[in-house]
């Protein structure tokens, strides 16, 4: 093995991607090449490495430098003036990531910024993920390596895993060891383990970073779930849209293959399992298990009544086990580290690690892997740096769509699933959306209530009928012709579509709709009648 | 639906999808991806497409049909030779995609869910892509445009046609 003076990294994910991220490794590799250096520089192609909206950026170590922004013009400069001469080029953006990104992107920093805890993310934007060698280096299959060597028994895993006290992270918190241990139980000699990853709840995009950023992490994981419910087939369903994430997740896939590590008598210990991708079609309501299963079959995303649930009927009638992809991603962890090391991360009834996204008026956009229970606040104002433009808070939307809508006064809430509970709140899928004092609530309601309009599957009447009289409702209110009485007839449509929607989706709507018209009253109050009043006072 | 009638051409395009579905005809449930295999091919899925995978795959058309228009990717309508996608997600309507998706339909003069006379440009939107951080985003074609303002949407828009009529 060679010994480098240098790293460089250039982390690839989508924006990357269109900003020229393989012209400049491209660009420099050969001039790397040309100038006979690849003994001393290596270019590392790393997954995302969670800094957004700075273009294609380029990571140089030891210093650990970033710049920000890089063009392939750019590169000829950076390669002759830093990576020859050791002068930072001062005319392209850059910092070394305490300052801004440092907020957000590096784990180690401290100081300024509490330490992110990473284990879903723990070798995203470290290594090349793709280049199996390195992840294996980096403690890829290790997991894998553990239970045939030490010849750990199927129920001794769903057994740790239960211990762990992990919770499934796509939305609904069922103890992830539970769900596995009802699909072992069920006789059957076909069963199944899915991988959901139809990430659809607006503003979330955790499990995308994950299929970009290690693929590798999550194969591991199904090899282990497989084995643990006794299923030999395993599938990923993965959003259509998420193109990078199918190609990425597809060429991981592949190279498993080749050292053994899917298919048949995976490493001579008897063990069979092999993965397929299934792309989704775009559809929300395939993020509920049932009707993810109904499409894989090739049919209309609709939910199937439960029960029987999938663990005792899934896919083509047989046991299934269906997991978020940033749950199995803890599973490799759990199984080198033990239950209880999981179960000390974290807070009560919500073990280990958290991936949040946070979104719109914040300074830093991003994603962040901190421990369950780390407060609101602290993500917003340390890893999103605060409110932009020094404006003030107004709300947070956390969960997606059918998340809640938290005011100032939550502030300080702990972000886990009791404590979210507590305050009639949900953890959903980790997505924080930040709004400013100038946000209309009303407005951003009406999107979220066409959303669910349009995203309804029609199965069902409560949701097909109740989520179009809602925009109704809401779009008669944003424009001022709303009463009272329209506020309490929104509220008595979510409350009726609690009781009686057929799956979660229309289930949940009641959660922003009551949350908006809580927390955030006097946002209503002060528009309803307005029209009419402006037309008294005109008279 | 008398989809006896309809005529089916030998041609390419065809003998592709063909191959594809013998291909697959024996995975389980192979309609969704077949289904994908086939815009890939047609750019949308006319009514002859639709009868021709159900024929092949031993199907009902209505099934077929029906999954057609259950999901937000397939289309049933020929599209213009560029796809602008506005994502109307939370995160982008936080961050104005109203203003963008207006100053499009002013620009091009057309509504969402229509093409361009010329048959260049079709408008759509579509829910979260998950590049929320570079809110409010569109998709031309497969290429995310992020951080976009009115202005900014018009330029890229006369780029695209500039392109064209070089």
């Amino acid at each position: 093995m060679s010994f480098y003076r240098m790293h460089i990294i250039i982390p690839m994910d989508e924006e990357a991607v269109e900003h020229g991220a393989i012209e400049v490794k491209r660009e420099l590799s050969e001039l790397i090449e040309k100038n006979n250096l690849k003994d001393e520089v290596k270019v590392i192609e790393t997954g995302p490495v969670g800094v957004v909206g700075k273009g294609v950026v380029m990571i140089i170590y030891p210093e650990r430098l970033y710049y920000y922004n890089v063009k392939p013009s750019d590169v000829k400069e950076i390669f002759e003036e830093h990576i020859v001469k050791g002068r930072i080029v001062k005319r392209i953006e850059h910092d070394y990531g305490e300052k801004r990104a440092g907020k957000i992107v590096d784990y180690k920093t401290v100081g300024l910024t509490r330490e992110q805890k990473r284990v879903v993310l723990d070798r995203c934007s470290i290594i090349n993920t793709l280049d199996m060698e390195e992840v294996i280096a980096k403690g890829g299959y290790s997991a894998i390596e553990k239970i045939i060597s030490e010849k750990i028994k199927p129920e001794e895993i769903i057994e740790e895993v239960k211990n762990s006290g992990l919770r499934g992270r796509g939305g609904a918190g069922f103890p992830t060891g539970l769900k596995w241990d009802f699909t072992r139980r069920t006789p059957g000699d076909e069963k199944y383990l899915i991988c959901n990853a139809d990430e659809g709840e607006p503003g979330t995009y955790k499990d995308r970073l994950i299929l970009e950023g290690d693929p590798h992490k999550l194969i591991e994981a199904m090899i282990i779930g497989g084995y643990a419910v006794g299923a030999e087939k395993g599938y990923i369903y993965i959003r259509g849209e998420y193109q990078l994430s199918i190609e990425r997740t597809q060429k991981a896939i592949d190279d498993a293959r080749k050292f053994n590590l899917l298919g048949k008598n995976i490493l001579e210990s008897g063990i069979n399992f092999d993965i397929e991708i299934k792309k989704g079609a775009g559809a929300y309501v395939c993020g509920e298990e049932t009707a993810l299963i109904e499409s894989l079959e090739g049919k209309r995303g609709q939910p199937r009544k439960k029960p029987p649930y999938p663990v005792n009927k899934g896919l083509w009638e047989k046991p299934t086990a269906v997991n978020n992809v940033e749950t199995l991603a803890n599973i490799p962890a759990i199984i080198i580290n033990g239950a209880n090391w999981f179960k000390n991360l974290g807070a009560v009834n919500s073990s280990g690690t958290k991936v949040f996204t946070i979104l719109g008026h914040v300074e830093y956009p991003g994603l962040v892997e901190v421990e369950m229970g780390t407060p609101l606040k602290d993500i917003i104002n340390i890893y999103g740096g605060g409110v932009k433009k020094g404006k003030k808070f107004k709300a947070a939307l956390i969960g997606g769509a059918a998340g809640v809508f938290l005011s100032e006064k939550l502030l300080n809430v702990s972000m886990d699933y009791e404590s979210l509970k507590e305050n009639k709140a949900v953890l959903g899928s980790g997505a924080i959306l930040v709004m400013d004092e100038d946000t209309s609530i009303p407005e951003i309601l009406f999107s979220i209530l066409k959303f669910f309009a349009h995203e309804s599957c029609g199965q069902c009447s409560p949701c097909r009928i109740g989520t179009r009289h809602l925009v109704d409702l809401i779009y008669k209110i944003k424009n001022g012709e709303g009463t009272e009485k329209d506020l309490d007839m929104m509220l008595k449509i979510v409350e009726t579509m609690k009781e009686t929607s057929f799956c979660p989706l229309g289930q949940s709507v009641i959660m922003p709709v009551k949350s908006a018209l809580t927390n955030f009253k006097e946002d209503f109050i002060k528009i309803l009648n307005k029209k009419n009043n402006e037309e008294v006072l005109n008279a | 639906m008398e989809t006896e009638s309809l005529h089916i051409p030998d041609n390419d395009h065809y003998r592709e999808l063909k191959k594809f579905i013998e291909e697959h005809r024996n995975t389980p449930g192979p309609l969704i991806q077949v289904l994908h295999k086939a815009q890939g091919i047609f750019g949308y899925l006319p009514k002859e497409v639709q009868f021709f995978v159900a024929r092949e795959l031993n199907i009902p058309f209505s099934k077929v049909y029906g999954v057609v228009t259950f999901y937000n990717f397939f289309r049933t309508e020929p599209i213009g030779k560029h796809v602008i996608n506005v994502c109307l997600g939370t995160a982008c309507h936080v961050k104005g995609a109203k203003d963008v998706i207006d100053a499009i339909k002013k620009e091009l003069n057309i509504e969402v869910g229509s093409t361009t006379e010329d048959k260049f440009f079709t408008l759509s939107t579509a829910r979260c892509f998950g590049a929320c951080g570079l809110a409010p985003v569109m998709v031309i074609d497969e290429e995310v445009y992020g951080r976009l303002s009115p202005q900014k949407v018009i330029n890229i828009i006369k780029d695209f046609k500039k392109a064209e009529t070089n």
